[in-house]
């Protein structure tokens, strides 16, 4: 068994190279079982929250797994899985022109108007 | 039933859950891969917890009934029962206690045991009003859950590659014998259970070895020559420095 974590196709960065409909992890990772994304929602009315991955050799099977793994201490309700080849990510070597600009743009806060007394829970 | 019925039946039902809960729970670090060690030590977990329920139930059963029950130690707790009792004392079928073997072994036993487990859970619930109803209403959930896991690795391996049905098979040949004596003559649960281990099996592509001797002992206290050796490893501790806690 390879022991070889490529975490090429989990989004980061590999997309900017190939694309993200590459799949050439699969061969890549023959032996091991695909990574899985896991999601958890912890109660009724909140909404799924991204908790780890792992791997499974199927759906049922990661979600099954993401039971054992993940809510051992009842930690949720519902289960979501992707695989980790769907993700698709941006890439951190763009993220300074992705992110930066939005940081001296404090007008986009809604901070600047006077709120009326009346209004008490905004 | 009488007090003396009830016990052992308490008890069949804690050693059972015992023993295969400590075999599971030598997967622990073992597992083919770390989800599955994961799984696997949890059902080792959910074993032992009812195991648990049971001897205290039996527990109680005894201290309140200290007349019928001679030769018993008061007042008696859980681990009295589990760590103080011989290996002819153990109830448990032997198919809880075989070595766990490979991963096709141990799914395939997890798989036979839970599914007559899940019946008889399921029997108990509907029909026992004592704390044996109660408990096996509890345990049911988990149980459902053991058997959906297992099957599904039944029918994975079954149906997987030239070497899993191959190994599979052989896992099926060398448990089927016994898989005899889960239950008596004409009990209506074995008609249930192999029902469901025929549909998997279908689905598994598996086929139920014919004409096979089953092997008894279990429920006498006849147990195989691996009991021991559980039973040296569980109770070492207890027997070597009574009363120890951690």
């Amino acid at each position: 068994m390879s022991f070889n974590i490529n975490k090429f196709y989990y989004g980061d960065y590999g997309e900017a190279k190939t694309g993200a409909a590459d799949i050439s992890v699969k061969a890549t990772a023959k032996e091991e079982w695909p990574l899985w994304e896991i999601f958890v929602r912890s109660k009724q009315g909140l909404d799924h929250k991204h908790v780890g991955s792992l791997h499974a050799a199927d759906a049922a099977m990661a979600i099954e797994n993401a039971r054992d793994v993940y809510t051992r201490r009842m930690e949720g309700i519902s289960i979501w899985a992707v695989e980790s080849n769907y993700i698709h990510a941006s890439n951190p070597d763009e993220a300074d022109a992705l992110y930066d600009p939005a940081n001296d743009k404090v007008y986009r806060h809604p901070t600047f108007y006077d709120l009326p007394d009346e209004v008490k829970y905004m | 039933m009488t007090k003396a019925e009830q016990l052992s039946q308490l008890l069949q039902l804690a050693d059972n859950a015992l023993i295969i809960g400590h075999r599971c729970s030598e997967w622990c670090g073992h597992g083919p891969i770390l989800e599955q060690d994961i799984a696997i030590t949890n059902i080792a977990l959910d074993y032992i917890g009812q195991a648990r329920n049971f001897y205290q139930a039996a527990a109680t059963l005894i201290n309140e009934n200290q007349e019928s029950f001679p030769g018993f130690a008061f007042p008696l707790s859980e681990d009295n029962l589990a760590y103080l009792r011989d290996e002819r004392e153990f109830r448990n079928h032997l198919i809880a206690e075989l070595p766990n073997g490979d991963w096709a072994v141990t799914t395939l036993r997890i798989f036979l045991f839970s599914t007559y487990q899940y019946y008889l859970y399921t029997q108990l619930k509907d029909e026992d009003k004592t704390m044996v109803g109660a408990i096996a209403e509890k345990a049911l959930k988990e149980v459902t859950y053991h058997l959906k896991w297992s099957s599904e690795w039944v029918i994975r391996l079954g149906d997987g590659t030239e070497e899993s049905h191959h190994r599979i098979s052989k896992a099926v040949d060398q448990l089927w014998a016994y898989t005899g004596e889960l239950f008596t003559k004409g009990d209506p649960l074995q008609e249930q259970w192999l029902q469901k281990i025929q549909s998997v099996f279908a689905e598994a592509d598996l086929t139920i070895p014919e004409n096979t001797w089953m092997h008894q002992g279990g429920t006498t206290g006849n147990h195989t020559e691996h009991m021991g050796f559980i039973l040296a490893e569980m109770q070492f501790l207890q027997r070597a420095y009574p009363g120890s806690q951690w």
